[in-house]
């Protein structure tokens, strides 16, 4: 039960690091191909065959797929808090990438959102719902 | 419009989520990564009902979320649609009967916090 416990964790980190990472990058791609203005219906569709936008789809292709894994074993309300931590790589990415201005209040979101992943990232189990294996917390 | 596109994202991203959630519920843990283990996890899917309504939501949401990221700052556009957040915890809660412990709400609370805080 501990080894199977201890599988199920390090399984849970890398999957979850697979889902942060095509999230991030795949948005920052798709904000990188954007054009200013999408003005018909027809652009919204023509846009998908700009580079970066093909490649942001791409990535968050990989990052639904990678979800549905991850919540194959892991609680729903595990998933959200540890994930959300790609709501801060992701302002960082505007900010380096994209020149975009980042407030002194946004900032302070930022890291009230780290507070909050690593609450819920820190202690508890991945899995409540009572499959046939994990630790029930 | 900016706010228009912003409810649809939350409304379509949270119910995607959620009956992502239930399907791949159904579906049971994922233990095999081989190509082919997963080739197979991928075709019984495609018979996962909730799982397909899922696909079609966040179809919905990414060209909504599309629409927003052409006009505002990505980093605005994807916290603001963070609210999707708080709506989940509570479906996970209520629709999937998840032990909800209070160390999990504390921490969605604080994050949703943040998220108010960066859209500020």
């Amino acid at each position: 039960m501990t080894s199977d416990t201890a599988r199920l964790h390090s399984k849970t980190w890398a999957c979850s690091a697979v889902v942060v990472l095509a999230n991030v990058f795949g948005d920052f791609s798709l904000k990188r191909g954007m054009p200013g203005e999408l003005s018909s219906p027809l652009s919204y569709i023509t846009v998908l065959f700009r580079p970066w936008v093909a490649l942001g789809v791409t990535l968050l292709v990989v990052w639904l797929l990678s979800r549905m894994t991850l919540l194959s074993w892991a609680d729903l309300s595990y998933v959200l808090p540890v994930t959300s931590i790609s709501y801060v790589l992701v302002a960082l990415a505007g900010r380096w990438f994209l020149d975009e201005r980042i407030t002194r209040l946004r900032w302070a979101g930022i890291l009230l959102i780290v507070a909050g992943v690593a609450l819920v990232g820190g202690g508890s189990a991945p899995q409540t719902f009572g499959g046939q294996s994990g630790e029930q917390s | 419009m900016k706010w228009l596109l912003i409810g649809i994202i939350v409304a379509a991203t949270s119910l995607g989520e959620v009956l992502q959630a239930i399907g791949m519920r159904r579906h049971g843990e994922i233990r095999d990564f081989r190509p082919s283990a997963l080739g197979r996890a991928a075709s019984v899917l495609t018979r996962n009902w909730p799982v397909i309504a899922s696909v079609v939501a966040m179809g919905v949401s990414f060209f909504a979320f599309v629409g927003l990221l052409s006009f505002t700052d990505l980093s605005f556009a994807v916290p603001v649609t963070a609210v999707t957040f708080a709506i989940e915890t509570v479906l996970a809660k209520y629709v999937l009967k998840e032990r909800v412990n209070w160390l999990r709400w504390v921490g969605a609370g604080v994050v949703v916090c943040g998220v108010v805080l960066v859209s500020l």
